[in-house]
């Protein structure tokens, strides 16, 4: 325990909130475009995770980064992708969980010729 | 027979120290049980100075003095409509994100400084953090009252308790102080006594009052003053402890510079709200966040720690990072909020091109390369009637909780992603300070309630976005969204009908 607490049981006490059984059978996954920070941050989504990575790219990334100018220009066969900070070459017709992500994985993606107006 | 009054330092000993006592019925260590388990080791409490010897019925007299002044001024504020001579409609944002995120944590800090002033085993020091828990009710009590006359006339300003234990970006200040009030009493010291009200105190309200005066806000000016005077005893509080600390026994030093490299982080990111405010939401400006921090922390903060070094201790771990950031805090919170107004419970608003030079001429280094090109992107996108929001959730720290916009040390084109596996679970950080500050006590931060989360696991009242701003309270359509457009530029207009409201084109 490394906590500096006056109860010496004091992880008998926790509750750790953002265990995958609390997302109703779902995972959290972050997904990132690089080099287009008009969205802020890396966009947040409960997925189940026998969805096809093909479909998180078309029905989830697709449509929440529509509203960029480059959104339409994105060719997704040539894509770079990066998972939980190793660069990989995801299977689209097998499940997120087939392609090794789990609870709060982090998928970035880079759009090669496609940098936003000075990343942003 | 002559009467021998008592001097002012025999009075205060006799009103203060003279009532303590040593317990024999009941052991010290169980009447003071909180003191002792972080580790701080105090040999000679009576060392303790106590540079203000203020007694409580001199406190009380003060206090009413200054209570009598500030009403007087609210009521004339409010009976010459102050409301209607501020700079512009929208300053009142300003205020608002003072009541939702500032207000509130005065309160916690009441508990916090009623906590300690409670366990601390030395007299001078209880006395002192009990005067300091009153001062803080007060200066909640008197913001709310001063503040209460905008509500009057602007929106997102009643639901202000509500909102702090619900909103998404309220849990940054809110988990902050939950932070430090669920540590000993020690380490709540050097968090709000120290780090806060010492080291940083004068990058929040300096803004926030200098803001007020230079936007025509005299009520709000007027608690600035009735509160001066407590925060000058609230800083030599925080001064006194850290030395006394330091002073008492050298197995305090790793321990005590542990909590200051922690919560100067910490009180950095929380500070990011400020420095957004100080360079988007006054419409006139006082000095950039960046003048401020090199004012206030790079230069006064750096004297401290020279003067602090003979104890050992160091400047806060990351305050090189901490600099570097200043460049570029203000822009990407600003952002933040811009295509998250719609969750907003105050108004955004694009920078016009005037703002826009102005920012330009404050950050050579790094405005025209990283921020004004995002601003003229969404300002063509407003144009063409695609006013850019962010239709997604955002990925949040798990220390700071707010979302993961800032970016990598030496690179502000690419977020800086952290992560950290504890007990087979993932957890992500927006920067090494809080990483590291995760890693000291993951225990704790695993218990986060983190507004994102909660939402997707069903918390928040519902899985749409009305939904969830109905479970905050937000009334949509009027707290929300942009200023132009809304009711509170409406009611502006009414009071300036002939002002020049038409926004300058990017």
């Amino acid at each position: 325990m490394t906590v500096t607490a006056i109860t010496p049981d004091y992880v008998k006490h926790i509750e750790i909130r953002d265990i995958q059984q609390n997302f109703h059978g779902n995972i959290l996954v972050y997904v990132h475009w690089e080099e287009h920070l008009s969205f802020c941050a890396a966009l947040a989504f409960p997925l189940p995770p026998a969805m096809p990575f093909g479909a998180l790219v078309s029905d989830v990334i697709a449509p929440h980064y529509a509203a960029h100018p480059d959104a339409a220009k994105v060719d997704w066969a040539v894509v770079n992708w990066m998972i939980d900070g190793k660069m990989a070459a995801p299977d689209f017709g097998k499940s997120l969980a087939e392609n090794g992500m789990h609870h709060k994985s982090l998928v970035r993606f880079w759009t090669p010729g496609l940098t936003g107006r000075a990343a942003s | 027979m002559t009467v021998k009054k008592l001097g002012l330092r025999q009075r205060y000993e006799h009103m203060t120290r003279g009532l303590d006592w040593e317990t024999t019925y009941q052991k010290m260590d169980d009447v003071f049980p909180y003191d002792s388990f972080e580790g701080i080791k105090i040999k000679d409490w009576s060392a303790w100075e106590d540079p203000f010897r203020l007694t409580m019925d001199t406190y009380w007299k003060f206090q009413a003095e200054k209570e009598r002044k500030l009403y007087a001024v609210l009521d004339a504020f409010a009976q010459n409509n102050g409301q209607t001579n501020l700079s512009d409609g929208r300053y009142v944002n300003v205020v608002k994100l003072f009541l939702t995120g500032i207000s509130p944590e005065e309160y916690q800090a009441h508990r916090g400084f009623a906590f300690t002033g409670r366990h601390l085993r030395g007299a001078g020091a209880r006395v002192a953090a009990q005067m300091q828990s009153l001062d803080e009710l007060r200066h909640l009590q008197t913001q709310v009252h001063t503040i209460s006359h905008y509500n009057k006339f602007f929106d997102g300003i009643s639901e202000f308790p509500h909102m702090h234990d619900r909103v998404w970006y309220l849990s940054v200040p809110k988990s902050f102080f939950d932070d430090a009030r669920s540590a000993g009493p020690f380490e709540f010291m050097i968090a709000i006594g120290f780090a806060f009200e010492y080291l940083l105190t004068n990058l929040l309200f300096v803004p926030f009052m200098s803001g007020a005066a230079y936007n025509g806000d005299m009520s709000t000016v007027t608690f600035g003053f009735s509160a001066q005077s407590d925060e000058s005893r609230h800083m030599t509080l925080g001064i006194e402890v850290i030395k006394f600390l330091l002073e008492q026994h050298p197995d305090n030093l790793p321990i005590v510079q542990k909590w200051v490299d922690k919560w100067f982080w910490r009180g950095h990111r929380l500070l990011g709200l400020v420095a957004m405010m100080m360079d988007y939401m006054l419409p006139k400006k006082v000095m950039s966040w960046k003048e401020a921090w090199d004012i206030y922390f790079v230069e006064a903060g750096g004297s401290l720690f020279q003067d602090l070094e003979r104890y050992g201790l160091k400047m806060p771990k990351y305050a090189d990072i901490a600099t570097e950031e200043a460049e570029h805090i203000s822009h990407q919170n600003w952002a933040v909020f811009y295509q998250y107004t719609h969750a907003a419970a105050f108004h955004t608003w694009m920078p016009d091109k005037e703002h826009l030079d102005w920012l330009s001429a404050k950050y050579p280094n790094t405005f025209d390369k990283y921020y004004r090109p995002r601003w003229e992107l969404w300002a063509e996108m407003e144009k063409e009637g695609k006013r850019f929001y962010n239709m997604a959730l955002p990925q949040l720290c798990q220390t700071c909780q707010i979302p993961m916009a800032y970016t990598e040390p030496g690179n502000p084109a690419a977020i800086c992603f952290r992560a950290t596996q504890f007990q087979g679970e993932t957890y992500h950080f927006c920067s090494d300070g809080c990483k590291d500050i995760f890693d000291g006590e993951p225990e704790k931060y695993v218990q986060a309630w983190m507004p994102v989360q909660q939402i997707f696991q069903g918390n928040c009242g519902g899985a749409t976005v009305p939904d969830v701003l109905a479970w905050y309270n937000m009334n949509a359509g009027a707290d929300n969204m942009d200023y132009t457009g809304s009711p509170d530029e409406k009611i502006w207009k009414e009071w300036h009908p002939d002002a020049d409201v038409a926004r300058k084109a990017v």
